[in-house]
C-alpha cells in the first residue's frame, strides 16, 4: 500500500543482501557479495572429505560467538545489546547506502522521483540521494542507439505500402532511436516502443502516399528516408515523447512478388533497348570506316590518275581484265551482228552430270 | 525501561498494537507517481483529485508525491495520466468512385478530466472500448465522402482533423482528450482489389517495356541511317573530284568482284563463260587494229 508501484528497483537486492549477511554476522564486511554463494559451486569439483570454505567459517564463527555449545534459549549478546539488534543496525545501514548511493554511467541517466514526484535527473557519476522509500531512482541508457525492424518478416509477409500513384511497393526499413529527455520517455506515453513502432509506420505511409513507385523503388529513396525522420520526429515531439530518431534506413523497397515478372521485364527491355543501339553503332563504325577508307583509296588512286590519266586508265583496265579472263573460259564469236544460240545451260548440266555420276545410277535402277 | 523489556512483559499486546498502528500509518498514505492521477473516493463519493494533469506543466511541478487521506474511509482510484493508445479493427472503406481500402487507424488520448472519467468509465480499458467504435465510424464516415487518390494522403487535408474533433466530442464524455489520430496503414483488400491493381501495374511495366524497346529499335535506325548518310557524303565528297574517273575506276572493281576474283569462293559457282564479240575494246589490238 505505501509502495504503490510495488518494485523498487532496490528493494530485492537490498534486503537480500543484506539479509544474507547479517544472519551470518562476521562476513558483513563482504558488501553486497553473499560468502555462501561460492561453496556450492566448488564443492563438486573438491575432494569429498576436504574441508571447504563454508566448513572453516561456520567453524570460525561458532568459536568466535562463545563457546561451540552456545545454542541455548539465549540468544549471544555483542557488546551488551542482543544480536539481532545489530543484525537489524546492519541491515538499515546496508538499506541506506545501496538505496541512496547511485552510480550513473557515462551513457546513462537517472530519473530521481521523490515520492513519486519527478525531482530530478541525474548526470553520469556517482550520486547521492534519501533511501528507498523516500527516493527512487531509475537509471535509464539514453545513448544507446535502439532499432525498430518493420517489414521484411518472410516470404509471405509483404509490408505493402500504397503509392502515390496507386502502385503497391513491398517495403522494409529500420528505424533506429535514442532516449532524449529520460523523464518524458517515462512518464509521458504508456508504451513508448510501440507508439515508435506506430508513428514510424503511419509516417513511413504518408510519405510513401506522397510520392510514385518509380520514386520509391528507385531513386527517391534517400529523401523518403529524410522525410519519414522527420515526420516522426515531429509527431512523437507532439506527445512529448522524449525520444529522438536518429535515423529512417529503407533495407528494402521492391515491387511485390505478384508483379515482380513484370519489371524484370522492363529490365529485360532495357537491356535489348541496349542491345539494339550497340549493334547499330558497331555497324556505322563499320560503315563509315569502310567509306573511309575507301574513299581515301579511291582519292590516292585519282591522285596518280591525274598525273598521266590515259596511261593509268589504260593500265588498270588491261590489268583487271586480265585478272577477270584468266581465269574464265572464252568464247569469242566472229560472226559480225549474228548472235548464235549457245546452249550455255545445258552445257554446263552435262558437265555436272558428269562429275556425279552417283545419283543417276541410283535412279536407274 | 527499554522497549526490549516492556515488550517482553507482554509481546502479544503490543505487537498486535504495532501492526494496527502501522497499517492505519501506512493506509492513511499513498504514493501518487507521476504516470498516475488519483481519485480520493470518501464512502463512495469523489472527493478530490491528486496530480491531475494540466497541458504543459512539466514534471515535477504537479501534486505527484506522498499524499495524506483518511485510512479506510477514503479510498484511491488510480487513473493512467500517460498518454494511451486506442487502436481500431481494420475497417473496409468505400471511396467515392467506389473503391475498397483497408484501413488501420490508432488514435492517442489523454484523462485531463479524471473525475468525469472514473464517473462514466471508471477504468481505462472501457474508455479505449468507448473509443473504437466511435473512431471506426468517423473514420469511415469521413473517408467514404472522398475519393480514392484522397484517402491515400489524408493527412494532407482536412480528413484527419474532422475525424479528430468528432472524436474529441465523444471523448470528452469520458473526461478524455484525443491528442492525435493517425491512419497507420491504407491497403488494398486482399482478392479481387489487389489482384486488378497487380494487373495494371503489370500491365504499366509492359507498356513501359515494349516502349524501351520500341525506343531503342528507333535509336538504333537512326544511328544507322546517320551512319549511311555520312558514309554516303563521304564517297561522294572523294568521288565527286572526277565523276568520269569514278564510274571507270568503280566499273574495274565492279567487274572483279563480279566475275569471282575477289568474291570469296561459294559452293554454287559455277565456271564463268564470257563470250566476246572481236569488236570488243580488249580485244582491240588482238584484231591489230589501231
Amino acid at each position: 500500500m505505501l509502495n504503490s508501484e510495488g518494485r523498487g528497483p532496490w528493494g530485492g537486492r537490498g534486503s537480500g543482501g543484506s539479509g544474507g549477511n547479517g544472519s551470518g554476522g562476521g562476513g558483513g564486511d563482504d558488501g553486497p557479495k553473499n560468502p555462501w554463494s561460492q561453496p556450492p559451486r566448488k564443492r563438486p569439483s573438491g575432494g569429498q572429505g576436504a574441508p571447504t570454505a563454508l566448513d572453516e567459517l561456520l567453524k570460525r564463527s561458532k568459536s568466535q560467538w562463545g563457546g561451540g555449545g552456545g545454542r541455548g534459549p539465549d540468544l549471544p549478546t555483542f557488546g551488551g545489546r542482543p544480536i539481532w539488534f545489530w543484525a537489524i543496525i546492519l541491515l538499515v545501514v546496508l538499506w541506506v547506502f545501496f538505496t541512496s548511493f547511485h552510480l550513473v554511467g557515462p551513457q546513462e541517466r537517472g530519473v530521481l522521483t521523490r515520492f513519486g514526484n519527478y525531482v530530478g535527473t541525474y548526470q553520469p557519476g556517482p550520486n547521492f540521494s534519501f533511501p528507498a522509500p523516500i527516493d527512487r531512482v531509475q537509471i535509464i541508457d539514453v545513448d544507446n542507439i535502439r532499432t525498430i525492424d518493420i517489414g521484411g518478416g518472410g516470404e509471405n509477409a509483404e509490408n505493402r505500402v500504397l503509392t502515390g500513384d496507386q502502385n503497391i511497393v513491398d517495403l522494409a526499413y529500420q528505424i533506429r532511436w535514442n532516449i532524449k529527455e529520460p523523464q518524458n520517455y517515462l512518464f509521458q506515453i504508456v508504451n513508448p516502443e510501440e507508439t515508435i513502432r506506430e508513428v514510424a509506420e503511419s509516417a513511413m505511409r504518408a510519405v510513401i502516399a506522397r510520392v510514385t513507385l518509380d520514386d520509391a523503388i528507385g531513386a527517391g529513396r534517400g529523401e523518403i528516408e529524410q522525410r519519414v525522420q522527420a515526420l516522426m520526429q515531429e509527431l512523437l515531439d507532439g506527445y512529448g515523447a522524449g525520444v529522438l530518431v536518429q535515423g529512417v534506413a529503407i533495407e528494402e523497397a521492391d515491387p511485390p512478388s505478384a508483379v515482380e515478372e513484370s519489371f524484370r521485364r522492363v529490365s529485360a527491355a532495357q537491356q535489348t533497348a541496349q542491345t539494339y543501339l550497340n549493334n547499330a553503332r558497331a555497324y556505322a563504325q563499320q560503315l563509315t570506316a569502310r567509306a573511309q577508307g575507301e574513299s581515301a583509296a579511291f582519292t590516292r588512286v585519282y591522285e596518280e590518275y591525274r598525273l598521266a590519266p590515259e596511261v593509268t586508265r589504260r593500265r588498270m583496265y588491261y590489268e583487271t581484265m586480265e585478272r577477270i579472263l584468266g581465269s574464265v573460259n572464252i568464247t569469242i564469236v566472229e560472226a559480225d551482228g549474228v548472235t548464235p544460240y549457245l546452249p550455255l545451260p545445258e552445257v554446263q548440266r552435262r558437265v555436272r552430270q558428269q562429275a556425279t555420276p552417283v545419283p543417276e545410277a541410283g535412279d536407274t535402277q | 525501561m527499554s522497549i526490549v523489556r516492556r515488550f517482553a512483559r507482554n509481546p502479544i499486546a503490543y505487537a498486535v498494537l504495532g501492526v494496527v498502528i502501522l497499517v492505519t500509518a501506512l493506509s492513511s498514505f499513498s504514493i501518487v507517481p507521476e504516470t498516475r492521477q488519483a481519485v480520493v473516493v470518501y464512502l463512495g463519493e469523489p472527493v478530490r483529485i491528486v496530480n491531475r494533469y494540466e497541458p504543459g506543466e512539466p514534471f515535477g511541478s504537479g501534486s505527484a508525491g506522498l499524499m495524506a487521506h483518511i485510512p479506510f474511509a477514503e479510498q484511491v482510484v488510480w487513473i493512467d495520466r500517460r498518454i494511451q493508445s486506442v487502436e481500431m479493427e481494420r475497417q473496409q472503406v468505400l471511396s467515392t468512385d467506389q473503391l475498397r481500402l483497408q484501413v488501420d487507424a490508432f488514435a492517442r488520448y489523454r484523462i485531463v478530466d479524471p473525475l468525469q472519467m472514473y464517473i462514466s468509465a471508471r477504468t481505462e480499458e472501457r474508455v479505449s472500448e468507448a473509443l473504437r467504435p466511435i473512431l471506426a465510424s468517423s473514420l469511415r464516415n469521413e473517408l467514404g465522402r472522398r475519393p480514392f487518390a484522397a484517402l491515400l494522403s489524408p493527412e494532407r487535408g482536412q480528413v484527419m482533423d474532422n475525424i479528430q474533433e468528432s472524436l474529441n466530442l465523444a471523448a470528452r464524455q469520458y473526461g478524455a482528450e484525443i491528442v492525435d489520430v493517425r491512419i497507420k496503414r491504407a491497403d488494398l483488400p486482399e482478392g479481387q482489389p489487389l489482384e486488378s491493381a497487380y494487373r495494371r501495374m503489370r500491365s504499366a511495366r509492359e507498356q513501359e517495356a515494349l516502349t524501351i524497346e520500341a525506343q531503342g529499335a528507333k535509336q538504333a535506325q537512326i544511328i544507322r541511317a546517320e551512319a549511311d548518310a555520312e558514309a554516303a557524303r563521304t564517297y561522294a565528297e572523294a568521288f565527286g573530284a572526277d565523276p568520269d574517273f569514278y564510274d571507270f575506276y568503280r566499273a574495274m572493281e565492279s567487274y572483279r568482284t563480279t566475275f569471282g576474283i575477289d568474291r570469296p569462293a561459294g559452293p554454287d559457282d559455277g565456271e564463268a563463260a564470257i563470250v566476246m564479240s572481236p569488236d570488243n575494246e580488249y580485244l582491240r589490238q588482238f584484231r591489230g587494229q589501231r
